[in-house]
């Protein structure tokens, strides 16, 4: 291993970001499996809570719930880009500017 | 996988009886139209508006052309693809011809249940972003076998890896070529041998000479028009109902004859096995295509890969809001007398008095969408529409045969054959050799596949991806432990037990071999080969105590900080 990367292993900056970031995308990652597997499990199982009208009208609630899981992945993305680009990648700067 | 590959044109009852008895409809995964179709009249403002896009097309590959000159222009665009313009080009990959016509005919005929597919296409995107994109970009060069060969052995998981990419290219080919003809033949009324001859020579002309940049852009017009004549559609249709949903989905169960049903989940996923091996192998195949891996190579560090999962979920994702939309507009359409009392789009009228039939839709139901834009945008509306579903294909086969073409010349040729001694010219012109191959081979395969079932090749593409590729790729980032023998064996494993249980399912075995009942219970083996090919990976790595296996557990340490910074990472290109 080269010099810079030995530094970068000893760096509690180092350990810092990887411990917050791999929490923060597996956390993202669980949240998503989540909705998406309940959403496949509604399906399977609860036909009748998804086929059920949302008060006089015909539109179900399994609409907005399916809906509900397409705009989830775009807002979960959004919730991670934002912080990764932020907040962790001053973190790797500081990491790399360090390193040298 | 897909069991409904029996969507003939010429047999449309037939076809919706599959569909609505299948997991997976063909539609939803191969190009779009199956079977024997009609060759219909000549449709010149399609074949005009599909000019203007090979031209400007061109245009854009000449100018490519000039500023492709390394190797990393070449397979990577020179890294200079901002996250913007990669997630619109990401977006184009998925929004296949297949997925625009098959979900929308899916919504025609059975309601909610599109949904259900839009939904399980999309939800692999952020779990890409979470766990692998950033580390992908920071040890990739080219291809995703740099990553996952980055501390081995190069020979044997290059090799292997190479093969996995060959096998998911030339799959996904096939299907997209056969669907290319019987959908050109549809809407164009050209020959079916012009049609896949004319694809063909198209994506070898923007592959060779324009490498990744003309690849990239021409998949990013593409995105563009798909996007705007999907907004148009559904924005048409909404209008018509005073943008009340309510409104459009009362029409709706009004007209159908399967009535208030359409707005429930029906029989499209009937247990649970079946739906959760369909979700792994739709999430972890998106996470182990070559062709949609490679794009993460194009931009310039970490952070614009990010980006480009971003934008590219959230165009994907309202791209299935929109085919949703048209869907239902579809019926609204179709199933309705137009403003003279004809159906123009039915084959036969219904009788005084009773609904339509959802299958008498003239060229089957993946035809919806189409009949859709002719309704609400008159004749060259559905000359555009027509023009972007030839132009998606094309797009879609030139990344293929782009992933397809640098698994030989920079895994096979430049790294196993001649141990990395080869200088760029060499392995540039051997992967434009590799691109005229593969696109001849295609011309081939596409008029040798014409009458046959070719649909669940999209999704044999799709199990080997999630059962060979991804686990490699994945473990080789993650798990320190991992060794050369364990990636071989267990990825080997993965392939081999998907494609077995794929042939003897009920897909192939039944479908299209015409056995009387499959060996396999499930259409879809995902949940199981994904589940061997890990377990291979550990226990053949757990069990690896060679000097060399000590020595790639040593290096995982500096694998894991450039993956985690990107320290050493390759940066784009200087001009």
């Amino acid at each position: 291993m080269n010099q810079s990367a030995q530094r970068i292993l000893n760096n509690p900056k180092f350990q810092e970001l990887v411990a917050k970031r791999s929490a923060f995308a597996w956390t993202l990652s669980i949240a998503m499996l989540v909705i998406y597997f309940g959403f496949i499990l509604l399906v399977a199982f609860g036909k009748s809570f998804l086929g059920t009208p949302i008060g006089s009208g015909v539109t179900t609630w399994g609409i907005p719930v399916g809906v509900f899981t397409i705009v989830s992945a775009f807002i979960l993305t959004g919730i991670y880009v934002y912080r990764a680009n932020g907040e962790f990648d001053e973190l790797n700067r500081q990491i790399l500017e360090e390193s040298k | 996988m897909i069991r409904a590959a029996t969507t003939r044109i010429a047999a449309p009852a037939a076809a919706l009886a599959a569909m609505a008895g299948a997991l997976v409809p063909a539609s939803a995964y191969a190009a779009a139209v199956e079977g024997a179709v009609t060759k219909q009249a000549t449709n010149w403002s399609a074949i005009i508006m599909f000019l203007i896009f090979v031209l400007l097309t061109l245009g854009i590959t000449f100018w490519a052309a000039r500023r492709t000159k390394s190797a990393k222009d070449f397979y990577a665009a020179g890294g200079g693809i901002t996250g913007f313009q990669n997630g619109l080009a990401i977006a184009g990959d998925y929004m296949s011809a297949a997925s625009f016509l098959g979900i929308a005919g899916l919504v025609y005929a059975n309601g909610f249940d599109g949904l259900i597919f839009s939904v399980g296409w999309l939800v692999g995107w952020p779990i890409i972003l979470f766990l692998i994109a950033e580390r992908l970009r920071n040890l990739g060069k080219y291809t995703f076998a740099d990553v996952a060969s980055y501390r081995f052995q190069q020979t044997p998981i290059r090799t292997l890896s190479a093969c996995g990419s060959l096998a998911t290219v030339t799959f996904y080919l096939i299907a997209q070529m056969v669907g290319a003809g019987k959908l050109i033949q549809l809407l164009f009324g050209l020959d079916y041998l012009v049609a896949v001859i004319i694809v063909g020579v198209l994506m070898i002309g923007y592959v060779t000479f324009g490498g990744m940049l003309a690849t990239t852009w021409v998949q990013i017009i593409k995105a563009v028009m798909l996007l705007s004549g999907a907004s148009f559609m559904a924005f048409m249709i909404l209008a018509k109902f005073g943008f009340s949903p309510e409104a459009m989905f009362k029409a709706a169960v009004d007209i159908h004859p399967k009535g208030l049903a359409i707005m429930s989940p029906g029989a499209l996923i009937s247990d649970p096995i079946s739906a959760i091996s369909l979700g792994m192998a739709l999430m972890f195949g998106t996470a182990g295509l070559p062709h949609i891996l490679m794009r993460f190579f194009t931009v310039a560090d970490a952070k614009e890969a990010r980006k480009s999962v971003f934008y590219a979920t959230g165009f994907i994702g309202y791209f299935y809001i929109l085919t949703f939309i048209i869907g239902f507009g579809a019926i609204l359409m179709i199933l309705a007398p137009d403003a003279t009392g004809a159906y123009p789009f039915l084959t036969a009228a219904p009788a005084a008095g009773a609904k339509a039939v959802i299958a008498n839709v003239i060229g089957g139901t993946n035809m919806a969408a189409i009949h859709t834009a002719h309704a609400v945008g008159g004749d060259l509306f559905y000359g555009f529409i027509s023009a972007v579903a030839f132009a998606t294909i094309l797009a879609v086969v030139a990344g293929l045969t782009l992933a397809g073409a640098s698994a030989v010349s920079h895994d096979l040729y430049a790294s196993v054959f001649a141990k990395g001694r080869v200088n760029e010219a060499d392995e540039i012109r051997v992967s434009k050799i590799t691109t005229v191959v593969i696109g001849i081979l295609s011309i081939v395969l596409g008029i040798a596949f014409e009458n046959q079932n070719v649909a669940f090749m999209v999704g044999l593409a799709f199990v080997i991806a999630a059962s060979a590729n991804f686990p490699i790729l994945l473990m080789s980032m993650f798990w320190n432990k991992m060794t050369t023998r364990g990636a071989v064996i267990g990825g080997t494993l993965g392939l081999v037990s998907a494609v077995t249980m794929l042939v003897l399912g009920p897909t192939v075995w039944k479908a299209v071999l015409g056995n009387p009942a499959a060996l396999f219970p499930y259409d879809n083996p995902g949940l199981f080969s994904i589940i061997i090919a890990f377990v291979g990976i550990w226990f053949f790595s757990i069990t690896d105590n060679s000097a060399q296996a000590q020595k790639e557990r040593k290096d995982f340490e500096a694998q894991y900080i450039r993956s985690q910074t990107g320290l050493g990472a390759e940066g784009a290109s200087a001009h």
